[in-house]
């Protein structure tokens, strides 16, 4: 799906009454099938834009345009699971229609043994693990991900971002993932965008061309230094 | 225990303002076998169930409108606020007045006593509900009627449970005196009879079948039901 976003001013008002500008001039777009990484320091407006995207939020100048109908599968920065219904209730309510799609993803994400408990008995790791699999459940064609594999460790997030690859691959969903890691962001997207401090502006917008998995040790670190100094020297 | 404490209290006080246990026994028996007993249950309790019933859902119904939206807030606030202000005497009697000496008038009566802490109640849990499990059944677009199912009606759960606890010992109570005031049966109004006779055994004996039934089903009905729809919490609480 085709994701094309151009805002020109977004600002929020907070709890004593003032306005102050989050976001101006993020203009991008998004190709089918695209799995884009947005990077850009705490508070620049990552999840804003998520939300503004979402259609959670429209208030602001400018226009999303989504194709409709569309089917967004979004993992928020908080896992927001139904305490009050088991792993696997959360995961059929969103529309996992089938128990064969829902027990693979429930093994894709290594949930298979969860499944009857209630969110209250999870670990934060193993909530986020849910939510993730909450949103490959709708069977998305564009997934939002603010942060998805934070709190995780290092092997089961290398893992999961695998997955991650292999489903969307499958699905052709067009992809945004919100990340603060450098080489996450490039072991899994095809491109990168990066937003300023606040309020966030988009300074960058780097395409890695080689083809994921052939991604040599040598571009990778090149294209690393390329991220590096972006967000270093907003201004050029 | 508490048996016992009341027949000491029987002995030493003078006779006629506390009988004997025993005593109380024989008319409940004697009114029982006639079926009188059983006939006037019946009616309270029925009145008991159609003022609890319709006072839950006008209240909630109401309650969820004001917690939604401002405007009905604002428009029904002040009549919540005199509604609760109100000393149930007084509505009962209005209402007998206004609407006459029937049935409608006594069920309106306890209703409308019930219902301003029904709505307060479930307002609050309206105003509390989670916005951002609201935000996540936007994005994922559920049904209406799922959202409602598995994501709000969970979280009133608990604030209409505290409604129905509260309300079920305030109506039965309320109507006790809609009886005595405007009604010709139902145990309120055989109290009624039993004061004017000065008969405290004869109100004894109507009374704690009575309250026995309430206490009842509060154990058997509105505890299981309280503790059901807070299952999912981990038994430690938070
Ligand atoms: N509801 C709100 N009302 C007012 N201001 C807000 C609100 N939510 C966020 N902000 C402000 O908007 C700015 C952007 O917030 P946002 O949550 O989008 O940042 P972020 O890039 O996601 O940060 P992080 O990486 O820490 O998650 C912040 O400066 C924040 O203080
Ligand atoms: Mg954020």
């Amino acid at each position: 799906m085709e994701l094309k976003i151009s805002i020109a001013r977004k600002a929020l008002r907070n709890a004593s009454g003032q306005t102050r500008v989050v976001l101006h001039d993020v203009v991008f777009s998004l190709r089918q099938g695209e799995i884009c990484a947005l990077l850009g320091p705490s508070g620049c407006g990552k999840t804003t834009l998520l939300r503004i995207i979402s259609g959670l939020d429209s208030d602001f100048e400018g226009r999303v345009l989504l194709p409709s109908p569309h089917k967004i599968g979004m993992v928020f920065q908080e896992p927001r699971l139904l305490p009050w219904r088991s792993v696997a209730e959360n995961l059929r309510l969103v529309g996992a229609s089938s128990e064969n799609d829902l027990a693979d993803i429930a093994a894709a994400l290594h949930l298979s043994k969860h499944l009857d408990h209630f969110p209250g008995e999870l670990s934060l790791g193993l909530a986020r693990r849910v939510a993730i699999a909450r949103a490959f459940a709708v069977k998305p064609d564009l997934l939002l991900l603010d942060e998805p594999f934070v709190s995780l460790d290092a092997a089961l997030a290398a893992c999961l971002g695998r997955e991650l690859l292999a489903l969307v691959l499958k699905r052709k969903a067009t992809t945004l993932i919100v990340t603060h890691d450098v080489d996450e962001a490039i072991s899994l997207a095809g491109r990168v965008i990066i937003l300023s401090a606040a309020p966030g502006r988009l300074i960058a917008d780097l395409t890695i061309e080689t083809p994921r998995g052939a991604l040599t040790a040598a571009r990778a670190a090149k294209m690393k230094d390329a991220i590096l100094s972006a967000m270093a020297n907003p201004s050029s | 225990m508490l048996v016992l404490l009341w027949q000491l209290g029987s002995r030493i006080a003078a006779t006629g303002t506390l009988p004997a246990p025993l005593a109380v026994l024989s008319v409940v028996g004697a009114e029982a076998r006639t079926g009188v007993l059983f006939v006037n249950l019946a009616i309270t309790l029925a009145r008991v169930a159609a003022s609890f019933v319709l006072a839950m859902v006008l209240g909630t119904a109401l309650g969820v409108a004001m917690g939604r939206n401002k405007t009905v807030d604002r428009l029904c606030d002040p009549l919540l606020i005199v509604l609760l202000n109100l000393p149930a005497l007084v509505v009962i009697v209005l209402a007998y007045i206004w609407v006459g000496l029937n049935e409608a008038a006594a069920i309106a009566a306890v209703v409308l006593n019930k219902l301003p802490n029904t709505a307060v109640t479930l307002r609050e849990g309206t105003r509390a509900l989670d916005k951002n499990l609201d935000e996540m059944a936007r994005v994922f677009s559920l049904p209406f009627g799922t959202k409602v199912r598995h994501v709000v009606l969970p979280q009133l759960a608990p604030y209409f449970a505290a409604a129905m606890r509260s309300g079920l010992s305030l109506v039965w109570k309320i109507v006790l005196v809609v009886e005595l005031l405007g009604r010709s049966n139902g145990v309120g109004f055989e109290i009624g009879i039993a004061f004017q006779l000065f008969d405290v055994t004869r109100l004894l004996a109507y009374a704690l079948p009575f309250v026995g039934l309430m206490l009842v089903i509060e154990t058997l009905i509105v505890q299981p039901v309280e503790q059901h729809v807070s299952r999912w919490r981990p038994p430690h609480g938070a």
